[in-house]
């Protein structure tokens, strides 16, 4: 590639980069352009017209950055840049792109921010696009948040406005012809004869001229794509069992290693005894790692038999060796703890008499993706490559950067697709165990897959959370909420900890889903209480709104049944924001909300704003005489656009049984310093059998996008909670209800 | 010793307790067989052995003597199972990786039912864990392709 071409594209993203961020914040950095992470590697002939379109001769590639968990996330990006590339999914790859800080994500910072998700008032807006800001300069490549949708939005379909409009100049030059007079449609640039020009035929021309980057974005009467039932682009592979994962990886040479690293999370290995193992059949060496000890062999299954036969001593683990004491530490934090925020204080909750108190309990969770963790390293004294499934690529790039001594150019970080993640490949300990074994394998590329019990164990999970409520009631209507919750904090376990990443100021995950509600209650007090570290912990899918929309939905059903209320009703009455309040009447109208039930049968609802989304559900159960069957949910999510409404709906009903099947069946307790689950016998979700109707609803009364991959776990559990209370008159306290219920 | 997988014969030089799975991913490549937790409890690794549904991380390789079919013997893109081809108009995957052996699971189950009932589907199924939640359209495809497969 000439330097012409560069300097041209390099021009061409500052032009870019204002229309993708659409945001001018009068911050000098933020303008600023980011290397085009593709320029690297272009051959002749190639174009890297912006980071997310790239085309050569194998044809076009849309790079999407953010991982794909089995969200659709990769199609989602795809049909954005193809919608106003004028191109269709069936004629494109899909690459997710190197690990680079063009690839920020803005939307991430929304959460973090304090206000309501709701308030698009100046000052809110202004302070998300600071957030923006912050995130871009760090680079954070993050997939998380359910961000992928409304980051991408905009920026993706301008990423395909802009190669279109510059494919169209290109082929005007060659042609002659002015640009008014072409048209784009299937991949290729048409003439006014009929004469297509494929857009890999345009490549060379469109590197060369300067790019058109004042573009306008269609209007959505135009969009072919958007809002249409698409097929998702993995969907053929992962119908017919030729979806390939990171787990699938092989290369010529490669090894296969498993580990066993100490139970009792981030304590030390005393001793191990390999003795009995280093003849055993196919194995090649013993690697200590950090907390644990490696075994490479020639088959997987041989490396996990080799691994369980060392002998180890386990030292103590750096928390409570016990779940009681882990409870009493966040009873204690409540009790005599400062106070980390009160994001919500209105009204006057001092003066105000409690006629209900409750206290509720939220477990420890892991994540369980189907896939367990796995990562292949190839360690040379030039660079390092790393395959795995991940959504934080640039700091596992750091991270093996800073372990092999290398600069983190050399460090190549491929991603793979993802058996699940749910918020574990947030996490990246197992890249650098595996990385630790191929630097004792220099020159052979090492395949660490964890066994499941190697997964469940060193598992960062959910936090325990402990909530506290105090109410009154009068009138027939819920008049006073007060809520005190504590937890250890996700970001000090997974951000400062782990990725010494600092995060200043209280951290929102402990109190989100519970301040920033959209109910004009008037007194109304929400209080976070940070807990000190216990086991070490992460972002769980839909991370702070999985305990909190329980703890604030089952309390606000325990006061409105004490109100003599109808917890849709007041729940209308109290909603001050109508896109939500749409929600809720959505699902009232799907189930015939009010109607007659058998006796047998009882109805219970619950709402949740996280992530940008409101989502209302409504559950229908049974109660016989095998225990509680749940039989219908009927759930609307209002994200102002729905993509892809296929893959929204099985998004949706995944996340209503994710939410329930935890809420019914899953918790990790510790003792001896131990996880006592260790797989899916003992830690499983939903199964079939207990999984229930779902009707889903996408809701579009706004006019921005937020995202859906999280949002309806929140609501499923406290819907599923006063369903169980209208049945049995007992109302759930704590997670998991299979403790104290018996269902069918 | 000697072993058929989707019509091939193989020689494998392998210990006897060696769990197919494992011979099936690691000796002979075949990817479509899932590891999720080498215990029966997920059914990601389910096959067919002699026609039934097995899980492979749980058969040991020297116990078997039949044929072995896994998810690339069952059907390709090219060529569908009637499954596969529900399971593709269902668009029934999100991270698909329990999705292999859930296909096998159900073509063992129609291969026996022509025409189950959602009981039936629940006794069959349950014992394949989806952790993305992808259970009502699991339940949608396998009633589509036992239509397809009564229609011919």
């Amino acid at each position: 590639m000439g330097r012409i071409g560069t300097i041209a594209r390099r021009t061409f993203l500052v032009g870019s980069a204002a229309i993708l961020g659409g945001v001018a914040f009068g911050y000098y950095k933020y303008k600023q352009p980011v290397d085009n992470p593709l320029d690297d590697d272009l051959a002749q002939g190639e174009a890297a017209l912006t980071p997310y379109v790239l085309i050569n001769a194998d044809g076009v590639t849309l790079i999407t950055p953010r991982a794909d968990k089995g969200q659709g996330a990769y199609s989602v990006q795809a049909a954005l840049i193809a919608e106003e590339l004028d191109i269709e999914l069936d004629q494109i790859n899909v690459d997710p792109g190197p690990p680079s800080a063009a690839y920020w994500n803005t939307a991430i910072a929304g959460e973090g921010v304090p206000f309501p998700s709701t308030d698009r008032g100046a000052v809110a807006e202004g302070m998300r696009g600071f957030m923006g800001a912050v995130v871009k300069l760090m680079g954070m490549q993050i997939t998380g948040g359910s961000t992928t949708v409304p980051d991408g939005f905009e920026k993706l379909r301008a990423a395909g406005a802009v190669a279109r409009e510059t494919l169209k100049a290109a082929a005007a030059d060659m042609s002659g012809l002015a640009v008014t007079q072409l048209k784009t449609e299937r991949g290729a640039v048409v003439l006014p004869d009929g004469k297509r020009i494929p857009y890999q035929a345009l490549a060379a021309k469109a590197a060369e001229i300067a790019p058109v980057t004042d573009v306008t974005l269609r209007p959505s009467t135009q969009w072919r794509l958007v809002g249409k039932p698409m097929q998702r682009v993995d969907m053929v592979a992962k119908s017919t069992g030729t979806q390939s994962y990171g787990i699938d990886m092989r290369m010529d040479g490669m090894v296969h290693a498993a580990v066993r690293v100490n139970p009792r999370k981030g304590g030390e290995m005393i001793s191990f005894d390999a003795s009995e193992v280093e003849t055993m059949r196919g194995v090649q060496k013993v690697i200590p790692v950090t907390g644990g000890v490696g075994v490479i062999a020639d088959n997987t299954w041989r490396a996990f038999q080799a691994v369980d036969a060392i002998e180890v001593e386990w030292d103590s683990a750096p928390y409570p060796a016990e779940q009681d004491q882990h409870w009493q530490v966040l009873a204690d934090t409540i009790d005599t703890g400062d106070a980390d925020a009160t994001p919500r204080d209105d009204g006057d909750l001092d003066g105000a008499d409690a006629t209900v108190e409750v206290e509720y309990r939220a477990p420890y969770l892991a994540h369980a993706p189907l896939e367990p963790m796995n990562a292949t390293v190839l360690v040379t004294d030039s660079r390092v490559d790393v395959w795995t499934g991940n959504q934080i690529p640039r700091m596992t790039q750091a991270s093996v950067a800073k372990m092999t001594g290398m600069d983190a150019d050399d460090v190549h970080v491929h991603i793979l697709m993802m058996g699940g993640s749910f918020g574990h490949r947030l996490e990246d300990e197992v890249v650098k165990r595996a990385t630790e074994l191929a630097m004792a394998m220099k020159g052979t590329p090492v395949k660490l897959t964890y066994k499941r019990e190697e997964d469940t164990l060193q598992d960062f999970t959910r936090p325990i959370a402990m909530m506290r409520g105090r109410g009154a009631v009068a009138d027939g209507k819920v008049t006073a909420m007060e809520i005190k919750v504590a937890s250890p904090s996700v970001m000090d376990s997974q951000m400062v900890e782990r990725q010494g990443f600092p995060v200043p100021g209280p951290d929102t995950t402990i109190t989100q889903a519970l301040w920033d509600q959209p109910y004009a209650i008037p007194n109304y007090r929400v209080t976070g209480y940070r807990a000190p570290q216990l086991g070490p912990v992460s972002s769980w899918r839909s991370v702070g709104a999985s305990q909190n929309g329980f703890f604030h939905e089952n309390f606000l059903n325990a006061l409105i049944h004490e109100a003599g209320a109808d917890p849709v009703e007041e729940r209308l009455r109290l909603m001050t924001d109508d896109p939500s309040r749409k929600t809720l009447e959505a699902v009232a109208e799907m189930s015939g909300w009010g109607g007659d039930l058998a006796a047998n049968k009882a109805r219970g609802v619950a709402f949740c704003l996280s992530f940008g989304t409101p989502c209302a559900q409504i559950i229908e159960i049974t109660n016989g005489e095998d225990g509680i069957k749940l039989d219908k949910v009927w759930v609307a999510a209002e994200v102002g656009k729905v993509v892809d409404p296929v893959n929204f709906e099985n998004l949706v009903a995944g996340g209503v049984i994710w939410g329930l099947g935890h809420a019914i069946n899953s918790q990790i307790t510790y003792a001896d310093g131990m996880a006592e689950q260790e797989n899916f016998f003992d830690f499983e979700g939903l199964r079939n059998n207990q999984a229930p109707e779902i009707f889903v609803r996408g809701m579009e009364n706004r006019d921005y996008v937020t995202g859906v991959g999280e949002p309806p776990v929140p609501p499923a559990a406290p819907a599923l909670a006063e369903a169980i209370f209208r049945a049995t008159g007992e109302r759930p306290t704590q997670m998991p209800f299979g403790e104290s219920f018996d269902f069918a | 010793m000697k072993l058929s997988v989707n019509g091939v014969m193989h020689d494998v030089d392998v210990e006897d307790d060696m769990p197919l799975l494992w011979v099936l991913r690691d000796e002979l490549k075949l990817d479509g067989p899932k590891y999720g937790c080498g215990v029966a409890a997920c059914g990601a690794c389910t096959v067919h052995v002699d026609g039934v549904a097995v899980r492979s991380c749980q058969t040991l390789v020297g116990d078997i003597d039949g044929p072995v079919t896994t998810i690339e013997g069952l059907g390709n893109p090219s060529e569908m199972h009637a499954v596969q081809a529900a399971w593709l108009k269902h668009q029934v995957a999100q991270c698909g990786y329990c999705q292999g052996g859930q296909m096998m699971q159900a073509a063992d189950l129609l291969a026996n039912n022509t025409a189950p009932t959602d009981e039936d589907i629940d006794d069959a199924m349950s014992g394949n864990l989806c952790r993305c939640g992808t259970y009502p359209r699991i339940r949608a495809a396998v009633k589509t392709a036992a239509q397809s497969l009564q229609e011919g």
